[in-house]
């Protein structure tokens, strides 16, 4: 493609200096309006009553405590939606077998649906109203309203992350390789620990750190089964509602200072797992042609 | 067909399906299963009370004025980060993801406090008499926040993979760049554009953590309708929330089909013969 084209091209459409200027331009305003604003003002906000407020909100037990829930729930559920989600690409992609399709769809319904219905789903489930009510009652199981289903419901919204990540890939790289582990006598685990992994293993990572992020950002779902009780069920993003609803806006936002933190080294991460060609199935093909 | 001799099919199938069927089958189920246990009558009335078709309203209102003004801004903002190197350009490709990375809630209040009347944008926006906070515009905004990469994520790639040699060849014709724009790369984008469109469109409307600080939750005005859930649900209105928890389920699902036909369309143009 390159060999035949011509040394004078004319510029390409949108590249007069001045067009090109002025939508770089507002772009940019833009994007300083809309995303680096609202992550500036978490900053300014929480350091506006000063180091010490700040640092009392984040020392204050029960934002020890809403802190050590949300790494708990990570710690819980990123796990074993790795687990899950090696496990759904490895028989989606090395098998055929019917209804693939459709549970390549139902593994992705967490995405499309609101967290709040997750929530409310859940309620139906192990809720005194739900399913598995009365039994769990009797037997005097909380789950509801209790750390399970803070975990549980952290777990449905983040489910499809690593799957996603993992299935276009292991798609793309066939079944080759493990095919020919497997008939040189390799076992199944040594087969994807030796053969699988290596290559996928920063689509892996990619997924985890995506996973993880969301766990530990979740608000919606969490606050339909946590039941907000401070000092026990909440969670980070709980506590920053309960503050802000609590009049204390400077320890809401030293709390959001900290899910802030996560969140750009979240994307530090997904900027250097990218580099290792994680995050995109075809490599970029002609991105450096077009640079000028 | 070939015999497949890989192993693990039991088990990474049975953990699967296992995992699926618990973790996300059963509770739609469960939901689904309250929602139609009320009878058709109840369940009428209820998603079809004043205060639901007004939740509707503005939730899908607000919802299509984010996802248009995505739209523009989404392919602008795709268009720059593939066509313009500038200084900073990585930094403001990495700064798209930021609404993914950043918790709903904490969007929520930061974006309540810069749009508050006496906020950064709100105080300016204030002296020309726009009030945003409590408003659907600020419904509009916090999803205009949360859904912004949507657009931009689909486009891009497609975008990067466009073949230099139509634009040229338009040009050789004599085409104006605007013309060449609409006639030959803004066709080749729509498909990529209508499915991060619906992207885009379905996460507007179940959004909830970034919404509800920034709405001012009036019922029959600012109150979306994940918040009528959530306030059926504290006032212990089970059915009530089955019933329109039902609603937003249903139109996720039709969101979910139409996006997927969308992507199976889109990716049609984008594997290069």
């Amino acid at each position: 493609m390159s060999a035949i084209s011509s040394r004078r091209k004319p510029p390409r459409v949108g590249d007069q200096p001045l067009f090109r200027r002025a939508l770089i331009g507002i772009v940019l305003i833009l994007v300083a309006l809309i995303i680096v604003a609202p992550l500036v003002v978490i900053g300014v906000e929480a350091f506006s009553k000063g180091w010490a407020v700040y640092r009392d909100t984040i020392l204050h037990p029960d934002t020890r405590h809403a802190i050590m829930l949300t790494v708990l729930a990570a710690l819980i559920a990123v796990p074993i939606n790795t687990a899950f989600g090696v496990a759904a690409a490895w028989s989606i992609t090395k098998f055929d077998f019917w209804g693939k399709r459709f549970l390549l769809v139902v593994i992705e319904i967490p995405f499309s649906v609101s967290p709040i219905v997750a929530g409310v789903a859940y309620l139906f489930v192990y809720g005194l109203q739900g399913l598995f009510g009365e039994m769990l009652d009797a037997w005097d199981i909380k789950i509801l309203f209790a750390i399970p289903g803070v975990i549980l419901a952290s777990m449905f919204v983040t489910a499809p992350f690593v799957a996603r990540e993992l299935i276009p890939l292991m798609q793309a790289q066939g079944r080759d390789l493990e095919e020919a582990a497997t008939s040189l006598g390799a076992s199944g685990w040594r087969t994807f620990f030796s053969v699988t992994l290596p290559n996928v293993k920063w689509a892996l990572l990619y997924g985890v750190v995506l996973c993880n992020a969301r766990v530990m950002g979740e608000f919606g779902a969490v606050s339909v089964v946590s039941g907000n009780i401070r000092g026990q069920t909440n969670t980070l993003p709980l506590h920053i509602e309960l503050l802000y609803h609590d009049y204390q806006a400077a320890g809401a936002f030293a709390s959001a200072s900290i899910l802030a933190l996560i969140a750009v080294f979240t994307i530090i991460a997904k900027v250097a797992l990218e580099k290792q060609g994680a995050g995109r199935v075809q490599p970029a093909a002609n991105s450096a042609e077009n640079a000028s | 067909m070939r015999r497949n001799i890989l192993p693990g099919l039991r088990l990474s199938l049975g953990v699967t399906l296992f995992y699926v069927g618990l973790i996300v089958v059963l509770p739609i189920v469960a939901l689904i299963l309250k929602a139609a246990s009320l009878g058709p009558e109840d369940y009428w009335r209820i998603v079809s009370s004043a205060r639901a078709l007004a939740s509707y309203r503005v939730t899908v209102l607000a919802a299509l004025g984010a996802t248009v003004f995505n739209l523009f801004f989404g392919l602008a903002l795709a268009w720059v980060l593939v066509r313009y190197r500038f200084p900073g350009w990585r930094l403001v490709d990495a700064m798209v993801d930021l609404p993914f990375a950043l918790p709903t809630a904490v969007a929520g209040i930061s974006l309540t406090a810069l749009f508050s009347a006496n906020g950064w944008f709100g105080s300016v926006l204030g002296n020309l008499g726009i009030t945003v906070a409590y408003t659907p515009l600020g419904i509009m905004i916090a999803m205009c926040f949360t859904s912004l990469p949507f657009i931009v994520r689909t486009v891009q790639p497609v975008l990067e993979d466009l073949d230099p040699a139509l634009e040229e060849a338009a040009q050789s014709l004599g085409g104006s760049d605007w013309a060449i724009f609409r006639k030959v790369i803004l066709p080749l984008l729509t498909p990529a554009l209508l499915a991060g469109v619906s992207l885009s469109f379905a996460r507007c409307l179940g959004e909830f953590g970034a919404i509800i600080f920034i709405a001012g939750n009036k019922p029959m005005s600012t109150e979306i309708t994940a918040l009528l859930i959530f306030i059926r649900l504290e006032e212990y209105d089970y059915p009530a929330a089955a019933a329109i928890a039902s609603v937003l389920l249903l139109t996720a699902f039709v969101m979910l089909g139409v996006t997927n036909w969308l992507q199976a369309r889109a990716l049609r143009y984008t594997v290069k013969g």
